[in-house]
């Protein structure tokens, strides 16, 4: 730990009740262009986001398209590897850690549930090889119990045990992220990332899917990242709230604190478009209209990365990146308002 | 972690159809339903495979020999001896065909199974690893296209003497490349799909992700490639022999036999002559494009049945 930890200062103290810890995290993507694909610059989808999950927890993370929300969860669920900085999965640092090392721990602890329902289920495959799979990878059980294992897991989401000889393109949007989270579930993981799972179904299905997710978090004591766009979901789901813009995390809070005092600008545009219950007292805020377009995440502003679009921004927020710092209790924001 | 028990009753109830009988289908099974659909795509392969047998069958189907001349019998329009009519040396016409139709046959398949191989390991290659060996894969392929085929051929037959196996040579060194470009492009868009990614999340080793969840889904290309490239060799062995280039008399090929044909100013008196090879390379070129086309949707799990 000791070289990774002096090029990237951990933030919060390492903590025994912290499943995952992650440190100054940076994934950066190189451009590549020419005839000899040579790297003429990077894209910076994640640069520089530390923050801790609780056993148990749902943390939301939003922001909109291209601020690396998928990029952050790939790169803790290592199908990226982290340009710089820490992920701590219990206590031990997988950021670096390859193929054969990742399957020991990495693998059978924290997997994936994908946005696309159509995309994430091989079409080539029955759910019986879908689910068996990650069992055969990891010899879990003997042959007979792993197909026992694999129509439990169907009954688990609400699927009929008998459509384990079928292909993904008989099922609906709906059923088809149930036959995903129940392949995430297969290994009995401890951690599950949730990207866009539920952003691809129509709202009723939403809630169905959502509530199967709350069941069975509560009955294995899962642990989620939630990932969307969405702030009504999230904010339906999480414990905690993080909003990413441009590869950074602005703000952090409990979800109470986060939608009824947002303290980042960015957040507070965020949630002046979506109407949301507020503190008896306060009225609605006006809508906040963000000016500009979003920057290139290939060349960030310099500072804070919002300053471009800023209502309140100063030369102050032009050139110094502001820290990440825990303003009131659990509520952090990188903001130079809050000095 | 708690064992796995019950199923929450709501979930349940909105989900379970107990009147959902269903037959496990294989893939395979759903494909070749999908295909018999396709009326064209029957057609064709019913007329490929009559082709394909009579061909096999030909020393049994005629009396004659494509060798065997006659040359007071020239000429002769079809008739009852002579199905299709004879040629300038009184040869059986419909017998020639016969055994055209075994080399035109013979060189496509040989042709298209060489390149596809040597394609689809190249493609699966480049498009897997990527980076710097993908770079130089393709670069590669780019110059042997930047060589006119026609050119390289004609150079090719001056050096060595012209014949089936040359033909087959030439054929599948000119032909990996297409099929090394899909098999690429499509190992590109698929090892970054979800459903390769969840595979590697739960921890599947490289060659389960190539062998088990990438060259399955490339298949339905590929075998449409191949199918659609047969078509496109025997095309071109026609016009290689019509030119001379290709397959040499007395062993007939279709496109030779076109070539003798159009040396005869009475092309219009014995119409047979030219008509029959050519109506056969158009017959046999259009079965393998709808083929190919039947296949194409029957191997899309994207097209409803
Ligand atoms: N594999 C990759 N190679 C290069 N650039 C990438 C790659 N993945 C993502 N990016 C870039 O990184 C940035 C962040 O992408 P990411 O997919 O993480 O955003 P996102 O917040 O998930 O967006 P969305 O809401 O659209 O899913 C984007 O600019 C994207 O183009
Ligand atoms: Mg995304």
């Amino acid at each position: 730990m000791s070289v990774q930890a002096e090029k990237s200062p951990i933030i919060q103290k390492t903590d025994t009740n912290n499943i995952l810890e992650v440190h100054e995290l940076k994934k950066h993507f190189p451009i590549k262009s020419g005839l000899l694909q040579k790297t003429s610059g990077y894209i910076k989808a994640v640069d520089g986001i530390s923050f801790s999950i609780k056993k148990g927890e749902t943390i939301g993370l939003v922001g909109e398209s291209g601020c690396g929300k998928s990029t952050i969860g790939r790169t803790i669920i290592r199908l990226y590897e982290p340009t710089d900085g820490q992920i701590l999965f219990k206590g031990q640092d997988i950021s670096h850690l390859r193929e054969a090392e990742l399957r020991q721990s990495v693998r059978k602890n924290i997997q994936m549930i994908f946005q696309d329902p159509f995309a994430s289920l091989n079409p080539r495959k029955t759910l019986r090889s879908i689910l068996k799979e990650p069992l055969n990878v990891h010899k879990k059980y003997s042959g007979k119990e792993r197909d026992e294992h694999v129509g439990l897991l169907l009954e688990k989401v609400g699927l009929n045990a008998s459509f384990i000889n079928r292909y993904p393109h008989e099922f609906s949007g709906g059923q088809r992220q149930r036959i995903g989270i129940a392949r995430a579930l297969a290994l009995h993981p401890e951690l599950i990332i949730a990207d866009e799972a539920v952003s691809a179904l129509d709202v009723s299905v939403q809630a169905q899917i959502i509530n199967l997710m709350e069941d069975l978090q509560e009955e294995f004591g899962l642990t989620y990242i939630f990932i969307s766009h969405d702030l009504s979901v999230v904010r339906h789901i999480s414990d905690r709230v993080g909003v990413m813009y441009l590869g950074n995390l602005m703000e952090l809070a409990p979800k109470q604190d986060l939608y009824t005092e947002p303290l980042h600008p960015y957040t507070q545009a965020l949630l002046s478009a979506v109407p949301v219950p507020r503190k008896k007292g306060t009225t609605q805020r006006e809508r906040i209209v963000l000016e500009g377009d979003l920057p290139s995440p290939a060349n960030p502003p310099s500072g804070c990365v919002f300053h471009t679009r800023c209502s309140a921004a100063t030369s102050e927020c032009k050139q110094i990146i502001p820290k990440f710092k825990e303003i009131k209790k659990e509520h952090y924001v990188a903001c130079h308002l809050y000095n | 972690m708690s064992q796995i028990n019950t199923v929450p009753e709501t979930t349940k109830q909105q989900l379970i159809n107990p009147n959902l009988k269903h037959k496990p289908d294989t893939m395979l099974k759903i494909i070749v339903r999908k295909f018999f659909k396709n009326k064209l795509a029957v057609i064709g392969a019913i007329i490929l495979c009559l082709i394909i047998l009579a061909s096999i069958f030909a020393p049994w189907l005629t009396p004659y020999t494509f060798e065997e001349q006659n040359l007071l019998n020239k000429l002769q329009p079809p008739s009852e001896e002579h199905l299709l009519g004879t040629d300038k040396f009184g040869r059986d016409l419909l017998t020639r065909i016969l055994f055209g139709a075994r080399i035109s046959l013979f060189v496509g398949f040989a042709s298209i199974a060489g390149a596809i191989t040597i394609g689809t390991i190249v493609g699966s290659v480049a498009g897997y690893f990527g980076g710097w060996i993908d770079s130089i894969l393709m670069r590669f392929i780019d110059t042997l296209y930047a060589i006119p085929t026609l050119f390289l051929l004609i150079t090719l037959v001056t050096i060595f003497q012209p014949g089936v196996d040359k033909l087959i040579l030439i054929f599948i060194s000119t032909g990996w490349m297409t099929t090394a470009r899909l098999v690429r492009a499509e190992f590109l868009s698929l090892r970054t799909r979800e459903f390769v990614l969840s595979a590697k999340t739960v921890g599947a080793k490289s060659g389960t992700i190539i062998f088990s969840h990438i060259l399955p889904n490339a298949v339905g290309p590929i075998i449409v490639a191949a199918t659609i490239g047969v078509g496109g060799v025997i095309l071109a062995e026609a016009g290689l022999s019509y030119l001379g280039l290709g397959i040499q008399p007395p062993i007939p090929s279709w496109g030779n036999m076109l070539q003798d044909a159009q040396n005869y100013t009475i092309m219009l008196k014995a119409w047979w002559y030219p008509t029959f090879p050519g109506l056969m390379i158009l017959i046999t070129v259009l079965s393998f494009n709808f083929v190919g086309d039947g296949l194409r949707d029957a191997f899309d799990p994207k097209v409803n049945e």
